[in-house]
């Protein structure tokens, strides 16, 4: 009898439709396998070096050693007088995450640490320094917070002023390392269509209903001073200085600032205008006058343009408005270079050297480091990048915040003898929650769902936590809702949660060869350092011999206990 | 800072200028005129002595720009005044929108503020100015209303003295006076609070508190600045306030479901009316300021349809908030305050709405000092909008700082006092004058 092929079950699937599951089970044991090995990778301590470390011996030059040498003697001249010890050196990963906080707005990703300690250790932060500024986290993020200074963080008037677009300007002006002053002067002496010429977003940011297609000259006198001088001269809009608060003049003959002195500022934007009859030009300079009835006086007087100190760098011709650009950023007046130094060094520090930031007398006295700062700044071509190098050396820059031999007093962190305590930001804290709880670093590379879903966990918490506006180096102690947001609110509790496809909680939990390496894991990724022993031991007990869930949940645990401390939430 | 003390002081000086008042009377027998008027402003000072300052501020944000010709100044039958009629109320000599009819009957409790102006005609700036009695300033951010009467005043509860019910995009900010003076934001009352609950159960809070505390803060703390809790981070006492306010029994008062049918279908079943319900049960509890938002005024188009719906909102939920803090004795201890960032033109534009307008409108305020069932101010029914005239169409102007200082006073605060603020400028609370014939 011939051999019949056994009949087909009719319940079993052809063979071809068998293949196409067994090939799909396979690759998705393959994809388990791939991301199980790609997480256990990036936990170990070995993986392999990024295609983007750069030799760092190239950029050691780029940064003038005498500088650093100089300002580091005179910040120490105060501590030796008040016979203060300074505290020692940070640890490098220390000074990598202040770098972070300061030019990314969070600290570093376990992946970007692994990466980082396959360099020598003497190599690390200025390695760190030069790939910051190639991420475009950095230009974003300095982006942001320049915008702060220089339109301020209201909407501004629909349809007249583009926030985003003035931002996204500024970010790639910052990452081709356009000169500082050149950007200014765009801002200052602009032209033309918003939409076309973000800087025109500036002027176009303090229009609104009532000011009949007209920049308002009071508040960009205002901006001008604060943001670009360092200075606030805004109280003498109304009356003369009768409380010695402003001071113009030289520093041989200071003079107190009177109304004229901020109404004669204001006149160089008297012109800024979009003509009634071609709006698309965008922003031009008409003829108007400025007129002020000064305080005592029966009727308004025209005021011409002039600048409140050192006429003489005024350019006597060329159109309003550029001639004070040209003013502002001249080279001799030093107002200017102050203004950023102190600036970059409170994004920095999240402390500026002249508190508030926005208001350094133009006679001085200077604190330690400025006014060599500002030169080096000045004669270097305004160079925002050479800035940021030259501080992140300085030895008050990478000062521990502890010491064991004295008792760290405020007196210490006024003169910079210990890098002072600050409160983050809550941009900071919440980029900071989503990076610290995700292995990979979350960047330009990273999926589009997780870039989306930090801006709207970011714009929420922030909302939650509190802005601080343009008031962002004043000092602020912690608040009840802050703390009611952070031990209760959705952003640290979704980030903290059993979920091990997206939370690197439960991911270290289940992949962590044992408990005291999963500690060690979780504080890298969270306070960016290792654990002290009896802090490896204390958290690792809660998670002894605990599996599954149980274990996510532990972790859940010791990661929200991280991110809920002062060490997380303050820079240090 | 305590108020006591600034209080007292402002009823001594009352008494001095009596007792000064009443020699000089002695000093003048035979001068008969001197007498009388020495008696009559001697028995001014005893009356005004009577009135204890307000102890609680509520604020009824409306926030887009409210038409004042659809809410508190009607002008029928004239070309500006739309379809809006005006109505009888309750106090003899006033008359407001017939969309307000339940508000209409609170009158008597209430006074009108017709002729309210400001520079500010953005709604960001303008908000800014009316909450704060300033304008905005660049080099300082001014503290809210609620902020200041928190900041002069002390108490010892357990939930926030401060509360924003419905926040916005704008809601009181503590500004200069520290991040510890902003309200405490929350949405629709019917809505559990945020951030108050633990998702956790306690033994888990517990150990992860423990854990925190024990750990992760005492390894910080360890070579780091001395007290660095009291004098700079307050990280743990104020994990330590969060706590008990989230077992706090006070958490109550944010609970309207605890109030009676009745009450609650008396403030209308909207969101807004229930953050009004809200409103009173947190001033009956001891808070100080509360503000409730009801936004969507900015109607440019459709004005009548838009504005006619948002008063049949604020209508049921302003009267009863009146009835209720009467009805519970807190009316005399509460000042109430109802308006927006501005009002809108007089002129309705092509669309049939109504554009922002910052020279004369209106805003409503009751209880606490305030002397009920009178208008300050008025508008003219045919104003002259150019930005040249418009001001001539406000008789008795009243700038946002007169009201604020008016506010202030109100509330036993010396607006005139000088606050040293972050920058080392010394600034006045406000810088505004009374209006006098709102004070009782």
């Amino acid at each position: 009898m011939e051999n019949q092929p056994a009949a087909r079950n009719p319940d079993e699937p052809p063979i071809a439709l068998r293949f196409q599951r067994w090939a799909k089970h396979l690759l998705l044991i393959c994809v388990v396998l791939g991301v199980i090995g790609s997480i256990a990778a990036s936990l170990s301590a070995r993986p392999t070096r990024p295609k983007t470390i750069r030799p760092v011996k190239s950029i050691s030059n780029e940064t003038s050693a005498s500088v650093i040498q100089q300002v580091n003697a005179q910040i120490a001249s105060p501590i030796a007088e008040a016979q203060l010890e300074a505290c020692d050196p940070a640890d490098w990963l220390l000074v990598c995450r202040r770098l972070n906080l300061a030019l990314v707005g969070c600290g570093l990703s376990l992946e970007e640490i692994r990466s980082l300690e396959q360099l020598p250790v003497e190599d690390r932060v200025d390695y760190w320094i030069e790939h910051l500024f190639a991420d475009s986290r950095c230009s974003d993020y300095l982006a942001e917070r320049f915008t702060r200074a220089f339109v301020g963080t209201n909407n501004g008037p629909f349809l007249l002023f583009r926030r985003r677009k003035f931002k996204l300007w500024l970010a790639e002006e910052i990452r081709k390392g356009t000169p500082y002053d050149q950007i200014v002067r765009e801002l200052i002496a602009a032209d033309g269509l918003w939409t076309d010429k973000p800087a025109v977003n500036f002027l176009t940011a303090t229009m609104d209903e009532n000011n009949n297609g007209r920049a308002d000259p009071i508040r960009l006198a205002g901006r001008t001073t604060r943001a670009f001088l360092g200075m606030r001269i805004d109280c003498v809009q109304c009356h003369n200085d009768f409380l010695g608060n402003v001071k113009l003049g030289s520093s041989e003959a200071p003079v107190e600032g009177t109304q004229r002195d901020f109404h004669q500022l204001a006149a160089f934007y008297a012109g800024t205008s979009i003509p009634n009859k071609n709006v698309f030009a965008g922003i031009r300079d008409d003829k108007n006058s400025y007129n002020v009835k000064f305080l005592g006086d029966e009727e308004e007087s025209e005021v011409a343009p002039q600048v409140p100190f050192l006429p003489d760098l005024l350019p006597s011709n060329g159109p309003n408005r550029k001639r004070l650009a040209e003013w502002v950023t001249h080279p001799e007046n030093k107002a200017f270079g102050r203004a950023t130094v102190n600036r970059v060094w409170a994004l920095m520090f999240g402390r500026p050297l002249v508190t508030p930031v926005d208001d350094i007398p133009i006679q001085g006295p200077y604190p330690p480091g400025l006014e060599l700062l500002t030169e080096d700044f000045i004669k270097n071509g305004y160079d925002l990048h050479r800035l940021v190098r030259t501080i992140a050396k300085l030895e008050a820059f990478q000062r521990d915040s502890r010491s064991a031999k004295f008792d760290i007093t405020i007196e210490h962190e006024n003169i910079w003898a210990s890098f002072p305590l600050t409160q983050l930001r809550p941009e900071q804290v919440a980029a900071g929650i989503h990076q610290a709880c995700r292995l990979k670093t979350v960047d330009e590379q990273s999926a589009i769902i997780s870039k989306l879903e930090k801006f709207g966990y970011i714009n929420d918490f922030t909302e939650g936590f509190g802005d601080r506006g343009e008031d962002e180096f004043i000092a602020q102690p912690v608040t009840v809702p802050q703390r009611l947001l952070m031990m209760n609110g959705g952003l640290v509790n979704e980030r903290t949660k059993n979920n091990p496809i997206l939370n690197a909680s439960s991911r270290i939990g289940v992949l962590a060869s044992n408990d005291a390496k999963a500690i060690e894991i979780a504080y890298l990724s969270t306070l960016n350092r290792l654990p002290s022993e009896e802090e490896q031991t204390s958290l690792a007990e809660h998670l002894h011999g605990k599996r599954g869930d149980s274990r996510s949940n532990a972790m859940s645990d010791v990661f929200w206990m991280l991110i809920n401390s002062t060490e997380f939430l303050w820079n240090h | 800072m305590n108020h006591d003390s600034s209080h007292a002081a402002c009823a001594s000086w009352h008494r001095m200028q009596r007792r000064q008042l009443l020699g000089l009377s002695a000093a003048t027998v035979g001068l008969s005129g001197w007498t009388s008027i020495a008696e009559s402003l001697a028995r001014e000072s005893e009356r005004e002595s009577r009135h204890q300052p307000a102890k609680s501020i509520l604020i009824l944000w409306l926030q887009g720009g409210p038409s004042q010709l659809e809410t508190f100044d009607p002008h029928p039958g004239t070309r500006i005044g739309g379809e809006t009629k005006a109505i009888k109320t309750s106090a003899k000599e006033i008359q407001i929108s017939h969309l307000l009819p339940k508000v209409a009957e609170q009158m008597h409790q209430a006074s009108i503020v017709r002729s309210m102006v400001s520079k500010e005609g953005d709604h960001e700036r303008a908000t800014y100015n009316v909450k704060t009695g300033w304008r905005p300033d660049p080099t300082l951010i001014h503290p809210s209303i609620g902020s200041v009467l928190c900041h002069q005043t002390s108490d010892n509860l357990e939930i926030p003295r401060h509360v924003s019910i419905l926040s916005g995009q704008w809601p009181a900010r503590g500004g200069y006076l520290g991040p510890q003076y902003d309200a405490f934001k929350m949405g629709d009352p019917r809505e559990p609070l945020p951030n108050l609950k633990s998702y956790l159960s306690e033994e888990r809070q517990e150990s992860r508190l423990k854990g925190l505390r024990n750990v992760v803060e005492r390894s910080f703390a360890k070579e780091r600045l001395r007290d660095m809790n009291q004098i700079k981070t307050m990280h743990e006492s104020s994990t330590e306030r969060a706590i008990k306010m989230m077992d706090s029994e006070q958490i109550k008062a944010f609970d309207v479901s605890l109030e009676s049918t009745q009450t609650l279908a008396s403030f209308g079943d909207t969101s807004f009316g229930k953050g009004c319900l809200a409103a009173v049960r947190l001033i009956e509890t001891g808070v100080r300021c509360v503000e409730v938002e009801l936004s969507g005024w900015d109607t440019h188009i459709n004005n009548h349809a838009l504005q006619s719906s948002l008063c049949n909102t604020l209508d049921a939920a302003l009267a009863a908030t009146l009835q209720q803090l009467a009805q519970r004795n807190l009316l005399e201890s509460t000042l109430v305050l109802c308006g927006g960032e501005f009002g809108r033109t007089p002129t309705i534009n092509v669309s049939g709405g109504r554009d922002h307008w910052p020279t004369g409108f209106s805003v409503l305020l009751a209880g606490g000092n305030i002397r009920p069932g009178i208008v300050v101010g008025e508008t003219s029914p045919d104003p002259d909008e150019s930005p040249e005239k418009r001001m001539e169409s406000v008789a008795q102007p009243v700038r946002v700082e007169d009201l604020h200082a008016t506010m202030l006073h109100a509330l036993g605060i010396d607006f005139e006092q000088e606050i040293k603020t972050p920058v080392g400028r010394p600034l006045a609370l406000s810088q505004g004058n009374i209006v006098k014939e709102l004070i009782l």
